[in-house]
């Protein structure tokens, strides 16, 4: 029987929990004695806090308490800065980050101003509605350039304006690439905010234990060990008076790491103080405001070039929209910053931006994080150099691709891991053939398009790269153990939110030990299992926790080769793990099962020699040097309504290459997954606020998330290019398939709607404002 | 505040009694009151689809009906629908198809389909795709919903795979 997992499409070992309703999510933890909290929050975006009226409020029968900032007292501080800037030379950077409660002022619609425990959230609610809060309005902070302009309202009152950030980042020569040029494209470029939209808000329940003196945390965090140690820390517990669970959780994307939300900050506090547990969830409206976002930026971008169409160079200066705070420092725009070079040969890069805080939500890393951005930049660039100098747009892009010798390749910029940005390794011009070839490129160009146009059809191309770092430091661990029942237990410390971790690590262990996937029982998410670690997010789950598992895995092998060499007086050499056991290779009839192994691992008689342990068990770590890149081309096919300005897309084609694959059937599930999030993000899905900061479409009604009407059927391919970091050769690819597609929509609406003159320079698009934007060009 | 009433129903065949404030939702009532944890809650305003249970067989959505109107009646969740050990067919064809990742949205899409299927046993793929566009998924791009769906409809109507 062959025991390899590895690529096969394994099915999943969370599924039935999920299936039939009995996984627990957050909000599925319901405890004796619990209290619920109701935050009252700003409807201000920006503005002095006079006073607050609580008295009606604590008059509300089944109220328990009201706790203003004051309220607080010691416990009252900023939260902490979860990313410090990197190590560039110049940077410059204002850390200012959110508080539990606001205190004087409140800077973006939603902002937490006081909490309200009561015995029910309904009666929470109750007395929400009748605290009244006098405020000062003052002018809110919305355009990003407006922002930084002298007059504008400051809304940190002690930085001189509205900058948060400056940074500037280069190689080689841009004036001396701009003087050489044969052409230089200019174009002013926006990505607008959107919201991740998990379908599961956030909650947590603080269960303080005041006899055990332990303090328990359901929280809907991919970062529950983080979470862990800055609880203890701010509650002067020790680390191992608190547990930190973070159960299933129903989608992550990005914003459910941020350390710390306020709700993270006040609930835990709340149980120590009333000795009960306490619960918060939040509900649709509330994640429109106090989850954080992303995604608006405006770029300046130039690019030089060849006559033929080879990149010389490229400059870049963008404005971020930080939203009021920034703990996580500058991880979204430096991704930007450093996504941008893509697939390509860039010899000289200057880039430089501004993060600028605004009565906003907050922005912090959602599914791509800043890689869009710069993305969107560099292939709207290269589609109006092909249409400038005549090329075609797979043909510049194929003359730019950096050659497969060029790996590893270090572009001389720092990224966000504060290693200098250097890919491990790539072959890109196959990804590209084989979406031109899946999609049929040569002959829509030639025969398909001019045929429906004859028609009176628009119907477009389009073709975009990119490139995703993935899986980047510091580390992760786990923990393997053969039980005496023959089953295998895994534990580890990142999170899971979908992505099938329970099922793919299985795999990573099922290929070291010989044993059934189903045989092995993953844990994640629970720091009283494992306490060490980091948390899921920049596509690192595969990378870093599973490579951590390989390693861990690894050494349980190494245990149960010398026991087994012991026992069965053999040399290692000559053993295999087949079938849960361990047997000289090719005599089944000395099979050992595992579980026996472990069983004599452990005697009850007997001594454990010095410098061995007991059991069948392993720990281990994995930190890998630098991120993994991995790589991949999008092409599409759109029939745009030349009156409706609706979008209709007919193929979807994604080629990538994130290494070795563990399992298919996951990994098309994140790219499909991921696509859909970028379909919403370039065509449906736009936070829009008014001049008052005011957020005019704060629900699902009115925030259009992609249905199954929307989302076409999605063509993927793989091909394998291992990463040399890695011992299993994997890179992630969480975020792949929502990178490119704003930049892809733009060009095949482009294509389709075949005037050459008429470009898309900003994303999210939407059929009014294509149409609007088809009008102002007619003009 | 108004005072409670009581109501009886029965929920996955079970007889259940509360005593419930009018405005308790009837997506409350059975996280909270009865336990069946199944039963997600994505928006509270009707959109997601997240909350969707059964009522006299319909598929409806339970945030946007008060307990009290359940009074009586029969009410069917996600876990009335089959086991981790023994999976309804279209369960079964959900995990072969990897038709769920986080799972959140699951046991609402579930119970739309329940009922769609013995309206509609042999769907095409854009007859699906009609039935689940009023839930919202934010993991899967759907792709493979669509097809655990197909998948699942062959299998309730005894084919073979
Ligand atoms: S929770 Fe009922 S439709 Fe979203
Ligand atoms: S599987 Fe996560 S929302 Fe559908």
């Amino acid at each position: 029987m062959s025991t390899r997992t590895f690529g096969r499409r394994v099915p999943r070992n969370e599924d039935p929990r999920l299936l039939t309703g009995q996984a627990l999510f957050v909000d599925d933890v319901h405890l004796q004695g619990m209290a619920h909290v109701a935050f009252v929050r700003s409807p201000y975006a920006h503005a002095r806090i006079l006073s607050v009226d609580l008295e009606a409020a604590r008059e509300v029968p089944g109220v328990v308490s009201v706790v203003t900032a004051d309220d607080l007292g010691d416990y009252w501080q900023p939260g902490p800065l979860l990313v410090p800037p990197p190590p560039i030379a110049g940077c410059v950077f204002h850390p200012r980050t959110q508080v539990p409660l606001a205190r004087d002022k409140v800077r973006h619609v939603g902002e937490a101003v006081v909490a309200i425990v009561a015995e029910s959230r309904y009666v929470a609610e109750d007395a929400a509605e009748l605290v009244f809060v006098d405020y000062d309005p003052l002018p809110a902070v919305v355009d990003l350039e407006a922002a930084l302009e002298p007059d504008a309202a400051r809304l940190h009152d002690d930085l001189e304006s509205n900058l948060a950030a400056h940074v500037v980042q280069r190689k080689g020569d841009w004036e001396q690439a701009r003087t050489d040029a044969h052409a230089v494209i200019h174009r002013r470029l926006i990505y607008d905010r959107g919201t991740a939209a998990a379908m599961e808000n956030r909650g947590i329940v603080a269960h303080w234990d005041p006899r055990g003196q332990k303090l328990t945390l359901w929280d809907t965090t991919q970062a529950p060990i983080p979470i862990r140690n800055g609880v203890a820390a701010m509650l002067g517990l020790s680390e191992n008076q608190v547990r930190v669970i973070a159960p299933f959780i129903g989608g992550g994307f990005g914003p459910k790491i941020m350390m710390f939300y306020p709700e993270e900050m006040v609930i835990p506090w709340l149980s120590v103080q009333l000795g009960r547990p306490v619960k918060w969830i939040e509900d649709r409206q509330e994640n429109f405001y106090a989850t954080t976002q992303e995604r608006g930026q405006i770029h300046e971008a130039e690019m030089a070039l060849t006559e033929d169409g080879h990149i010389l160079g490229v400059r870049d200066v963008f404005l971020h929209d930080s939203g009021a705070y920034d703990p996580y420092g500058l991880t979204v725009p430096i991704n930007s910053q450093c996504t941008l070079l893509g697939l390509y040969d860039v010899p000289a890069y200057e880039s430089e931006f501004r993060a600028v805080f605004t009565s906003k939500p907050i922005v912090t890393p959602y599914r791509g994080a800043g890689r869009q951005h710069g993305v969107f930049v560099m292939e709207r660039l290269l589609d109006a150099a092909a249409r400038e100098l005549g090329i075609d747009r797979a043909e510049i892009r194929r003359r730019n691709l950096l050659s497969p010798d060029a790996f590893p390749h270090d572009h001389e910029i720092i990224y966000q891991d504060f290693t200098p940005l250097t890919y491990d390794s790539g072959n890109y011009e196959p990804i590209l053939d084989l979406a031109l070839e899946t999609i049929g490129y040569e002959r829509f160009v030639s025969e398909e398009q001019p045929a429906a146009r004859a028609e009176g059809r628009h119907l477009g191309i389009g073709v975009v790269g990119y490139v995703e770092g993935t899986g980047i430091g510091p580390y992760e661990g786990a923990r393997v153990q053969v039980e005496t029942s023959g089953r295998v237990s895994v534990v580890t410390g990142v999170g899971t939110q979908g992505q099938g971790h329970m099922t793919s690590f299985a795999q990573v262990v099922a290929e070291q030990l010989g044993v059934e996937v189903t045989d092995v029982a993953v844990v994640t998410g629970d720091t009283d299992q494992f306490h060490w670690g980091a948390g899921t997010f920049a596509s690192r789950g595969a990378v870093v926790a599973g490579n951590a598992i390989h390693a861990a895995a690894v050494g349980v092998r190494e245990k149960v080769l010398r026991l087994a060499a012991e026992e069965l007086e053999a040399s290692a050499d000559d053993l295999e793990l087949v079938a849960g056991t361990v047997r000289v290779r090719g005599v089944p009839d000395s099979a050992i099962p595992l579980g026996e192994l472990a069983a004599r691992a452990n005697p009850m008689r007997g001594a454990v020699e010095p410098g061995t342990e007991p059991g069948l068990e392993s720990t281990d770590y994995f930190g890998p040097e630098r991120g993994a890149t991995a790589a991949g081309v999008h092409a599409m096919v759109v029939e745009v309504d030349a009156e409706t300005f609706q979008v209709k897309i007919l193929r979807y084609v994604v080629i990538h290459d994130c290494g070795t694959v563990i399992n298919p059937m996951i990994l098309d599930g994140q790219i499909h997954g991921g696509v859909a999030q970028g379909i919403g993000n370039a065509f449906y899905e736009q936070l829009v606020f008014d001049e008052d900061g005011q957020l005019m479409n704060a629900s699902l009604m009115d925030y259009l998330l992609p249905t199954a009407l929307d989302v076409p059927r999605i063509e993927t391919g793989h091909l394998e290019t291992p990463s040399p970091l890695n011992p299993l050769g994997v890179k992630g690819a969480g975020e792949a398939g929502a990178i490119p597609t704003g930049a892809l929509f733009a060009q095949a609406v482009e294509d389709a709607l075949g005037d050459p003159a008429f470009e898309i320079r900003e994303i999210p698009l939407s059929p009014k404002r294509l149409w609007e934007l088809w009008g102002e060009w007619r003009e | 505040m108004t005072v409670p009433r009581e109501i009886e129903l029965r929920v996955n065949g079970r007889r259940i009694r509360g005593v419930v404030e009018p405005r308790l939702l009837l997506s409350d009532f059975l996280r909270h009151e009865a336990d069946l944890t199944g039963t997600h809650v994505g928006c509270e305003h009707g959109v997601c689809g997240a909350c969707t249970v059964l009522l006299d067989g319909e598929a409806v959505r339970s945030c946007l009906l008060l307990a009290v109107q359940a009074d009586g009646r029969e009410v069917t969740t996600v876990e009335g629908l089959g086991t981790p050990e023994a999976l309804h067919p279209l369960q079964q064809a959900f995990r072969d198809e990897h038709g769920l990742q986080c799972g959140f949205c699951t046991g609402g899409i579930l119970m739309t389909l329940v009922p769609f299927l013995e309206r509609c046993p042999d769907p095409t793929e854009d007859e699906v795709r009609h039935a689940l566009s009023g839930n919202l998924c934010r993991c899967t791009g759907y792709q493979n919903i669509v097809d655990a769906t197909l998948r699942g409809a062959r299998a309730l109507r005894g084919e073979e795979e």
